[in-house]
C-alpha cells in the first residue's frame, strides 16, 4: 500500500486543537507505514500487542545525541560524565530491560502509595492557595495560575529540589521535554539546545546529589542516593542523575496538560463540571475518563529490533514505531461511542499512562494533584466560562496541551469551611 | 426423553472452579431451565491456588477463598453429599446420602483428590497432610502456627515447593525429599528446576534429592516423628505434607458404562463423554481436571489438564456444546498454562515441556533468577516458563501457538544467549498412560 503522510499532519500545529479526525483515518491502517519510514499503530488491540513485543526497543534515539567533534577522543575527554549520560546512562524511559527493570524498580521502592498519600494535604493546600490567589480577579489563565506551579512544586517537594531554583531549570525541563517531539529530535538546532540544557541540568542535579549524601533529607532523592542494604548505592551516580532529571521533567511537563485539558474538557462539559461540583466522589471517574479522552501524553516512539508481523503488515527490523496511544484511546472497536466524554464507562482500560513496561511511574501522583485540582476549581470558580476555545496550544504533539487557557469568572467562592 | 427428564434439566456434578464457571456459560448462553450443582464439601465454590501461597502463610483466611458468581446463577445448590453413582439408564444421580436426582443433561466436573499416603506405610498417623481443599488448607494452617520442630514435605512439585516457601517464610525449618535431582523436575526438567534447587538452599531449606520416603514413624500417640527414606536415612519431623500429585474423581463412575479410570472421564473432542463403547453421549459432558480429551493442539493426543484457567475455558466450552445441535458441537482447542509463586518468584509457563529436547533463555539471564525459557521439540517451540517475566509470554505463547521454530523470537530486547541445554526431564513413570499437565 502506498506510504501514509497522515503523520505529518498530526505533527502539523495546525491540527494541534483537534487531531482526533487525523487518528481516525490512521485507524483505518492500524500498522501504517509513513513516507519517512516509520510506521505508526493507532489501534488498541495492536498498541495492546505491541506494548507487550519484547521486540519493540525504547532505545530509540537518545534524548540528547551529541554533536560530535569528529574526534572521539576530544568527544569523550571534553565532558566524559555529561557525556556518558547522554549515551549509556539515558532516562530509563528511554532504555530497555535488563537495566531499564534495575532502575525501576530502584526507583518504584521508594516513590510508594505511602509517599504520594502523604502528600495529598500539602497539594489541597497549594491548590487553595493558587485559588486564593486569582481572588478579585475576572479571569483565570488556568496554566500559569495553577496547571503548571502545582505539579512543578509538588515533584521538587517529592524529589527534594529547592523550589527556589525551579525559574532556573523551568526552561532546561521544557526543552528537554521535546526529546518526545520527532520535531525537534530532527532539527539540529532544537538538538543543540537540547544537549545544552542536558549538561546544564546534569551540573546541577550533580551538585544536588553530591549535597543529598552529605545532608540527608527525608525526600526522594536521598533515599535514592543513600546507600542500599548492603552499603552500595541502589544506582550509580550517572544513572541517579538521569533519573533524577527524567523525574523532574516528567513531573514539569506532564501532569500540567492532565489539568488544563481536564477544565478544558470540563467547560466544554458544563453538566460533567456541575456533577464533579455536586459529587467530588466522582473525581477518580471523571480523572479516569479525561486520561482516555484528552491523555496529557499522545504518543511515544519504539524501535523494532526485529520483524514483526502484527494486524497483517509486516514491521520491519529498525523500523520506528509510534505508539499512537490517543488513537487507541478513542478506537471504536474497544470504546462505546469513543468521542463522547462519559465518566460513567466502567470499562476504559485507556492508555493515557501508556502500557507496558513503560507505565507512567507517577500516575498515583498524577490522579491525586488532578482529582485535587478539578474538585477545588468547580467549587470555587464562579460561573467560569471558556474565553478562547480552542485554546492557544503549546507545540508539542506527543506532549499536547494549551499553552494557555483563559477562564472568564464572576469570582471565587470563599474555602468552605 | 421422558417429561420427568426434561423437568430434571442440566444437572453440574462438582462444585470447584469448573463446576461454577460451567454453570454460570450455561445461564450466560440462555439456559433458562433447571440448574443443579452437586458438591460434596459443604462450601460453596472457592478458589484453590491461594491455598498453597497466601492461605498457608496466613495472610488470607480459608474461607476469605470463595469465587465470585459473576452472575446470578438461579441454581440449586446440593453441598455437603458427593456423588456416588450415575446410573444412565434411569437418568438418575446417587448423592452420598441416599437421595437420586433426576438429570435430563449432565456436566462432570468433579475434579480430583490429592494422591494419599498409603496407611500401611504410616499415613494413618496424626499430622500428615495433604493439601486440596479448604479444609485441608485449614486443618495445615492451624499445625502450621503450632510451629513444628521440623516440616517434612514429600514431593517437590509446585504444590510441594509452594508450602517449602511458605513454611520458611513462617521461619519453620523444612526438609523437601523428591526421586528427582531438583525440584519441579517433572513439569520443568532439572535445568530450570535447578534454579529452584537454588532458591530453596538460600531459603535455608534442606532438600533430599533422588530420596523417597519408604514409611512414617508415629510416637506412642499415633503422631508422626520421623519418616525412614530408602536409602536408610531417617528424617526427623513432626508435620508431614505429602504432595505427590492428584487422582481423578472418578470412582462414582464406575459401573456407569463410561469410558473412566483414575486418570480421567474420557471425552471427544467436543468434551462429549465417552461411553465404553467408545461412542459419545450426547447428553453427558465432562470439564476441568477430570476431563480427558483429544487436544487438537498436540495433534489430537488424550490429555487432561489440572490447571485453573483450563478449568475456566473447558468448563465454558463444554457448557456452550451442551446447548448447542448435535451437529453444532466445537472442538475444544486448549494451550495449557500455570502460574505458581514461590521465594519471592513468580513462575508462569505456556504449552506442555513434555518431550522436550532442548530449553533456551531467551529473555533475561538464569543467574539473576530473571528469564524467559523456552522448551523445544525436533525444532519447533512447544513451551516456555517465565519466571518474573511474564509481561513478555503471551508474544512467546502466540509463538508456541503457531507452532514457531525453536527458538522464537530472535531479535528481543534483553535478549539472553541463544545456548539450547538439555532440560533433564526425568524418565517416564511407568505408570503414566496419558499426559498430565500439572497445577500448582
Amino acid at each position: 500500500m502506498a506510504d501514509d503522510t497522515l503523520f505529518s499532519e498530526v505533527l502539523d500545529p495546525a491540527n494541534r486543537a483537534d487531531p482526533y479526525p487525523i487518528y481516525a483515518r490512521l485507524r483505518e491502517n492500524p500498522v501504517s507505514r509513513q513516507r519517512d519510514g516509520s510506521v505508526v499503530v493507532s489501534t488498541h488491540a495492536a498498541i495492546s500487542s505491541l506494548i507487550f513485543d519484547p521486540r519493540l526497543s525504547s532505545e530509540d534515539l537518545p534524548p540528547s545525541r551529541r554533536p560530535r567533534t569528529g574526534n572521539p577522543l576530544r568527544d569523550w575527554l571534553l565532558n566524559p560524565i555529561k557525556n556518558r549520560i547522554a549515551t549509556a546512562h539515558r532516562p530509563l524511559i528511554f532504555r530497555d530491560p535488563p537495566d531499564h527493570d534495575t532502575l525501576r524498580h530502584a526507583v518504584m521502592r521508594e516513590f510508594t502509595v505511602a509517599r504520594v498519600q502523604a502528600l495529598r494535604q500539602r497539594i489541597a493546600r497549594d491548590v487553595d492557595a493558587l485559588i486564593e490567589g486569582c481572588v478579585g480577579r475576572d479571569e483565570v489563565c488556568l496554566v500559569e495560575d495553577l496547571s503548571y506551579p502545582l505539579p512543578v512544586a509538588v515533584i521538587c517537594d517529592m524529589l527534594g529540589v529547592p523550589e527556589a531554583d525551579e525559574p532556573q531549570f523551568q526552561a532546561w525541563a521544557t526543552q528537554l521535554a521535546t526529546a518526545l517531539e520527532p520535531d525537534a529530535r530532527h532539527d539540529e538546532a532544537s538538538r543543540h539546545r537540547t544537549v545544552a540544557a542536558f549538561d546544564a541540568i546534569s551540573g546541577y542535579m550533580r551538585a544536588l546529589i553530591r549535597e543529598k549524601r552529605r545532608r540527608p533529607t527525608p525526600d526522594l532523592l536521598s533515599a535514592l542516593a543513600a546507600p542500599g542494604p548492603g552499603g552500595k548505592a541502589v544506582m550509580g551516580d550517572f544513572d541517579l542523575i538521569s533519573t533524577a532529571i527524567l523525574l523532574l521533567v516528567a513531573g514539569h511537563e506532564t501532569t500540567v496538560n492532565l489539568i488544563t485539558n481536564g477544565m478544558l474538557t470540563l467547560l466544554r462539559h458544563p453538566l460533567e463540571l456541575d456533577r464533579l461540583r455536586a459529587d467530588p466522589e466522582r473525581a477518580p471517574r471523571v480523572i479516569e475518563e479525561l486520561l482516555r479522552y484528552e491523555p496529557p501524553v499522545h504518543f511515544r516512539t519504539r524501535k523494532a529490533l526485529g520483524t514483526i508481523e502484527i494486524a497483517g503488515r509486516t514491521i520491519r527490523k529498525g523500523t520506528p514505531v509510534i505508539l499512537l496511544f490517543a488513537a487507541a484511546n478513542r478506537d471504536p472497536a474497544r470504546f462505546d461511542a469513543p468521542d463522547r466524554f462519559d465518566p460513567d464507562r466502567d470499562d476504559n482500560q485507556h492508555f493515557g499512562f501508556g502500557g507496558g513496561l513503560h507505565y507512567c511511574m507517577g500516575a498515583p501522583l498524577a490522579r491525586i494533584e488532578a482529582e485535587i485540582a478539578l474538585v477545588a476549581l468547580s467549587r470555587r470558580l464562579i460561573a467560569p466560562r471558556l474565553l478562547a476555545d480552542p485554546p492557544p496550544y503549546r507545540p508539542g504533539a506527543s506532549l499536547r496541551g494549551p499553552e494557555n487557557l483563559g477562564i472568564g469568572i464572576d469570582g471565587i467562592a470563599p474555602l468552605p469551611t | 426423553m421422558n417429561a420427568a427428564a426434561a423437568d430434571a434439566g442440566i444437572v453440574v456434578v462438582g462444585a470447584s472452579l469448573a463446576g461454577l464457571r460451567g454453570a454460570e456459560a450455561l445461564r450466560r448462553n440462555g439456559y433458562a431451565g433447571r440448574l443443579t450443582i452437586v458438591g460434596d464439601e459443604p462450601h460453596r465454590p472457592y478458589d484453590r491456588p491461594p491455598l498453597s501461597k497466601h492461605v498457608l502463610s496466613g495472610e488470607l483466611a480459608p474461607n476469605a477463598t470463595e469465587l465470585p458468581e459473576l452472575l446470578a446463577l438461579d441454581a440449586d445448590w446440593r453441598l455437603g453429599h458427593a456423588a456416588v453413582a450415575l446410573d444412565r439408564a434411569a437418568r438418575t444421580i446417587r448423592l452420598g446420602d441416599g437421595t437420586d436426582l433426576a438429570y435430563e443433561r449432565l456436566l462432570i466436573a468433579t475434579g480430583a483428590q490429592a494422591r494419599p499416603w498409603p496407611d500401611a506405610a504410616g499415613g494413618g498417623l496424626a499430622n500428615i497432610f495433604t493439601l486440596r481443599g479448604r479444609d485441608d488448607a485449614a486443618r495445615l494452617r492451624t499445625a502450621l502456627a503450632e510451629t513444628p520442630r521440623r516440616v517434612l514435605i514429600v514431593g517437590a512439585g509446585l504444590i510441594g515447593c509452594e508450602a517449602v516457601s511458605c513454611c520458611r517464610d513462617l521461619g519453620l525449618p523444612v526438609t523437601l525429599v523428591d526421586p528427582n535431582p531438583t525440584p519441579l523436575a517433572r513439569s520443568l526438567g532439572t535445568w530450570v528446576g535447578g534454579v529452584i534447587a537454588e532458591c530453596l538452599r538460600d531459603a535455608g531449606a534442606t532438600f533430599h534429592a533422588g530420596a523417597q520416603v519408604l514409611r512414617f514413624e508415629g510416637d506412642a500417640a499415633g503422631r508422626v516423628v520421623r519418616a525412614h527414606l530408602a536409602d536408610g536415612r531417617a528424617v526427623e519431623a513432626d508435620l508431614v505434607i505429602v504432595a505427590l500429585g492428584a487422582t481423578r474423581e472418578t470412582g462414582w463412575l464406575s459401573g456407569a458404562g463410561l469410558m473412566a479410570d483414575a486418570g480421567g472421564v474420557t471425552c471427544d473432542g467436543a468434551c462429549r463423554v465417552l461411553g465404553a463403547d467408545g461412542t459419545p453421549c450426547p447428553d453427558i459432558y465432562a470439564a476441568g481436571d477430570v476431563a480427558r480429551w483429544p487436544n487438537p493442539f498436540y495433534g489430537g493426543r488424550l490429555m487432561s489438564v489440572e490447571h485453573w484457567g483450563n478449568a475456566v475455558a473447558q468448563a465454558a466450552h463444554a457448557a456452550c456444546n451442551m446447548l448447542a445441535p448435535a451437529g453444532a458441537q466445537q472442538v475444544y482447542r486448549h494451550l495449557p498454562a500455570f502460574w505458581s509463586s514461590q521465594f519471592g518468584i513468580n513462575i508462569k509457563a505456556v504449552g506442555l515441556t513434555e518431550g522436550a529436547d532442548a530449553v533456551a533463555i531467551v529473555q533475561g539471564s538464569r543467574a539473576s533468577r530473571r528469564f524467559l525459557a523456552v522448551y523445544g521439540r525436533a525444532g519447533r517451540s512447544i513451551a516456555a516458563v517465565s519466571f518474573d517475566q511474564a509481561r513478555w509470554l503471551p508474544a512467546y505463547a502466540d509463538a508456541i501457538a503457531a507452532g514457531q521454530a525453536f527458538p522464537p523470537i530472535r531479535d528481543a530486547s534483553d535478549q539472553g544467549a541463544f545456548t539450547p541445554m538439555a532440560p533433564g526431564f526425568p524418565p517416564a513413570r511407568a505408570t503414566s498412560t496419558h499426559i498430565e499437565a500439572r497445577h500448582g
